[in-house]
This record gives structure tokens, sequence and C-alpha cells, in this order.
């Protein structure tokens, strides 16, 4: 196909921006703050900088090859997806939608990263996605994925997953 | 990947010193990678659901860390090897870990000792190398120290429990802390003089590492070991015989299906 004006097509950066994360698929790339950046030019080729959330997360392969077979499916010609890691991704980058709709699927959004150079950070309570309470504790620091801690609601009784802030 | 770097690749003035940061950004890798893979071992053997888990994330932090760095590695060795490559196709005598590492882990407490050790160091380390924006490994680093403050955050958190719990769960945390240590010194070995002002050397890091870890051990009623320094030499390519057994399960997919992918 030829490439006509850049208005007939939907701009690569929107494409790209929803995009989901294959383990948190209420979330997408944009919302999650890993989408770095989104260049095309007038020969259709596409090039996406992305950052992982951990260095070993395996989800950023998927994320990839979701990004160039979308960006294809759209026209564009060639798609490149880079990774970066600097500046290391934090969850405040996070985008209040995504915030929202973490909680929306019972998953408890972080709260502001305090250091990043200081200890863990204490967490004193999570809030339950499920019935707001804040009667509750962590169960393990280490959670379903990479990004995740496992908490339980004193007051429901029902476990969910806390988004670390890292 | 991509990560900054400010010393040109492979210009005839800089083999040398690649040569170095090679050796250097190896050594990283090969301990993250090999502390992975004896994490590994604990998924479903965890003492319980949770730490199953816990342990899995740990070793696939430390699998990332690794494949960062043998990518970087690779780079910087401008010989087209990549990070499978450097993982998959490398013997024993080519691995730069540390022997503490690559001994076995089928106990807890030695799981947790040497954990806290580990990621004491990581974290000084990485610390001191991403605070040099732009230097070589400051983007990895940047990344990992995040990653290893939870590592050493819950391998304080079991340390204080076992150590400060039953009569037991002491005497065995004690135990495990006495069999980790004669490995821990090979950590401080000094890097290669010519990377001096580039990279942090480990050999600095010696006292605040241990200040770090003796904090931990003396809050959970346990005593730092008096005991000499293993023989080490892991740095050179000199490892236990365990490091070839682990290497052989690690390797043996790759290698029985060159180019084996997922």
């Amino acid at each position: 196909m030829t490439w006509t004006t850049p208005t007939t097509m939907p701009r690569a950066r929107e494409i790209a921006a929803t995009v989901l994360d294959p383990e948190l698929p209420m979330v997408t790339i944009e919302d999650l703050g890993i989408l770095r950046d989104v260049t095309e030019d007038d020969q259709g080729r596409v090039h996406v900088t992305i950052t992982p959330t951990y260095s070993g997360c395996p989800a950023i392969e998927t994320i990839r090859e979701d990004l160039v077979s979308r960006l294809e499916l759209a026209g564009y010609q060639r798609v490149d997806v880079e990774f970066v890691l600097s500046p290391a991704w934090s969850s405040d980058d996070l985008t209040e939608q995504g915030r929202q709709n973490l909680a929306r699927a019972g998953i408890a959004p972080p709260g502001p990263v305090q250091s990043a150079d200081g200890p863990v950070p204490l967490t004193l309570s999570v809030r339950c996605p499920r019935c707001d309470s804040l009667d509750t504790r962590e169960s393990s620091r280490f959670g379903s994925t990479a990004c995740k801690s496992l908490w339980v609601c004193r007051a429901c009784r029902e476990p969910f997953d806390h988004f670390k802030a890292i | 990947m991509n990560t900054p770097l400010n010393t040109p690749l492979n210009t005839p003035l800089n083999t040398a010193l690649n040569t170095a940061l090679f050796g250097y950004t190896l050594a990283l890798a090969d301990d993250a990678l090999v502390s992975a893979q004896r994490m590994g071992w604990w998924i479903s053997r965890a003492p319980e659901l949770e730490e199953d888990v816990a342990l899995a994330n740990i070793g696939l932090d430390q699998l990332g860390q690794a494949r960062h760095l043998l990518t970087y590695a690779g780079e910087l060795e401008g010989d087209g090897r990549s990070e499978d490559d450097l993982a998959y196709l490398r013997d024993d005598r080519e691995f730069r870990n540390v022997q503490l590492v690559e001994r076995p882990m089928t106990d807890f407490g030695v799981a947790m000792a040497r954990l806290l050790v580990l990621a004491t160091y990581q974290l000084h380390l990485y610390r001191a190398l991403a605070v040099s924006d732009g230097a070589p490994l400051s983007g990895v680093a940047a990344k990992a120290v995040k990653e290893v403050t939870y590592h050493v955050d819950h391998a304080s958190r079991w340390v204080l429990r076992l150590g400060d719990g039953t009569e037991q769960s002491h005497a065995r945390m004690q135990a495990a802390l006495d069999a980790e240590w004669p490995f821990v010194h090979e950590l401080f070995t000094p890097c290669h003089p010519s990377l001096a002002g580039l990279v942090p050397d480990p050999a600095a890091l010696r006292e605040s590492v241990l200040a770090d870890v003796r904090r931990v051990v003396t809050e959970a009623t346990l005593v730092v070991p008096e005991v000499s320094p293993a023989l080490g030499g892991g740095r050179r390519g000199l490892h236990t015989e365990h490091l070839g057994y682990l290497l052989a399960e690690m390797q043996h997919l790759h290698r029985s299906n060159p180019g084996a992918i997922w």
C-alpha cells in the first residue's frame, strides 16, 4: 500500500498506546508508563521505545510482538521496537487512568515512591480494592508477577494483589 | 538493549580497556545468572507457598539483570556473541562468578544467609554504578538497585526471624552463616587497575557491605563467623565442582537444540 496523507491513518502513537500489558490486561502500556516514545516517518516506518518495569519482566517480549503486529495491521511498513533502561521505570509513572483501572480489577494501586535509594519503604496500609477497608495486612512481599505483592483484607477476608511502589 | 556508554567501542586505543570492562561486566552478570539458577531450585520446595513465589521472583530479577549485563558484555567484546551465546555456550572455566553463588543451596538458612550477603553486595555495587550518569552500566544498575533493595529486605527479615527465633532455628541459621562465610571475601576481589575511576572497585566496598550485613546478623542474635577465607578464584575462572553440574543442567537444552528459542 502507499502512504498518502498522515490524516488518513491513526497516528502510530495512538495505536501503540492501546497495546495492553499481557499480565495486567486492564492497563495499556501507556497507562503503565512504559511507552517512552513513538516516532514515524513519511515512509510508514515506526520506531517505538519501551522500557521494562522489572529487569526480568517476561511480558516485555510479548509487548514487543503486540506492538509490531498491531502497527503492521494498521498499515505501517516497518516497525522497530527498542528497549531502553534509562531512566529506570518507576511506579510513579503509572497514569491516573491506569491506577483506576487496576483498582477496578481488584489490584490495589501503588502509593508514591518514597526514596529510590533508601530501604524498602514501609507501607503502613493498603486500601482493600474490594471493600475499601484499611484493615489489611501484607501476606507476601512478592506476588503473582514481579510488580506485585500479596495482601489480605481483614474486613472482607479477601486476598488481593498490590502493585508495588518502586 | 541500549545502555548508555561513553567509552568508544572497538577502537584500537580502547581494546585493553574494553577487555577489562568485559571481565568486570561478566563477573556481575555471572553472579546474577548462577544465583538465579540456584534460586530456581527452590520453586515448589520453599517452606511456604508465598516463599516459593518470593524466591522465584528474586531469581527472575537476577536473571533479568544477568540478561542485560550479558548483552552489554557481548557488545563490549565485539565478537558478536549474544546473551544466549554467553550464558549457554561457555564452559565453567570461562565463568567469572564468585564461588559463593555456585555451591548447592538446598538449606533454607543457607539460601537466606547467602542472599543477604550477595544482595547487600550488589546493592552497594549497583548504587555506586548508578550514580555516575552516562558511565558504563549505569542504566542497568539504576534498574537493579530498586530490585536488590527488595532482596536485601527479604533476606534480612528471614535472618532476623530465624536467628532470633527458636533454639533450633537459631542454631541452623548460625550454621548457615558459618558455611557461607569463607566464601564472602571473594566478592571483594579488586577489579582490573585500568578501570579505576570508571567503575566502582568491589575491594573498596568491603567495609560498607560487611557493616550492613553485620548489623542484621547482630540484631538476629547471631555472630559473624571468624573463619579463614576459602581459596576463591571464581573471578579468574577457578570454580568448585558444583558449577559444572549446575551448567550442565542450565545449558543442556540449548546445547542439544542449537538455536532453540521459546
